[in-house]
């Protein structure tokens, strides 16, 4: 494997967040795909989680499917696009689960899926906070996280920048 | 699943942030209880922030309702068989 995620230090002190050492899967968890930027984003993480192997999921909405459906038609970066209710039902009633988890948030909605996502897959989660308002929206998390965020609507490159600050990508 | 167009429904709030709901319910109503986010309810997991609140008025439940691209909707729905779920498995608060 030429890839491993290192993870940092989350926000709550000194303590490593339990990152799984071979995560075999993560799920990117879409809302609403008002702000440009969050395509952008999913299939970025998407291509580094692809390179670290480990298998690409996404949950969302049926516009934020349709996106990514159409930008990765190929599908070299993102293995499963799925239901994001029908996510959440499999994960609840059939016990579906993924080591790794990216919430991509800039409103409240986003908030609420965060938090549900951190309670009920007992994994790691990374809200990953963009738009006008992010740091109001960050500040509005309050379970154990190690969070990446930025004022980021149109422009990429600072949520990029803010992604690499969290999870090193190493060779 | 996930579709509350199916149930016969009323709308209290709309386009809200789940706080807004959350402090709604605590303000108007006395039976109140915890569930924890992805209850299942009708045919919807509700999610939100735990603490998350859901209301009885005799039988009828309130509960927050998230949509992606619109925010919380707190809403309104009859069911004997739902709020003796919540009465008899639930947290009362």
């Amino acid at each position: 494997m030429g890839y491993k995620i290192i993870c940092n230090r989350n926000d709550y002190g000194s303590d490593i967040m339990k990152i799984p050492e071979n995560p075999d899967s993560a799920l990117l968890v879409l809302g609403c795909p008002q702000v440009p930027v969050q395509t952008t984003a999913v299939l970025y993480i998407a291509a580094r989680l692809k390179k670290a192997g480990i298998k690409t999921v996404i949950a969302g909405t049926p516009s934020a499917r349709l996106l990514i459906k159409y930008a990765d038609f190929d599908g070299h970066y993102i293995d499963e696009v799925k239901d994001l209710d029908m996510t959440i039902d499999a994960i609840l009633e059939n016990g579906e689960n993924y080591p790794l988890c990216f919430v991509f948030i800039h409103n409240d909605a986003g908030i609420s899926y965060a938090a549900t996502m951190n309670s009920i897959l007992k994994s790691v989660v990374y809200p990953v906070i963009f738009g006008s308002n992010a740091d109001e929206l960050s500040s509005m998390i309050t379970f154990e996280c190690e969070k990446i965020s930025a004022d980021a609507a149109h422009n990429p490159k600072p949520l990029i920048n803010a992604i690499d600050g969290v999870i090193k990508w190493d060779v | 699943m996930g579709c509350l167009e199916k149930l016969a429904y009323e709308v209290i709030l709309r386009n809200s942030s789940f706080d807004e709901c959350r402090q709604y319910l605590k303000k108007n109503y006395r039976e109140l209880y915890a569930v924890s986010p992805g209850y299942k309810i009708f045919d919807v997991h509700i999610i939100g922030v735990p603490p998350v609140s859901v209301a009885l008025d005799g039988n009828i439940v309130i509960f927050p309702f998230t949509k992606p691209c619109h925010g919380t909707f707190l809403v309104r729905v009859e069911s004997e068989y739902e709020a003796q779920r919540l009465r008899n498995g639930s947290k009362k608060l």
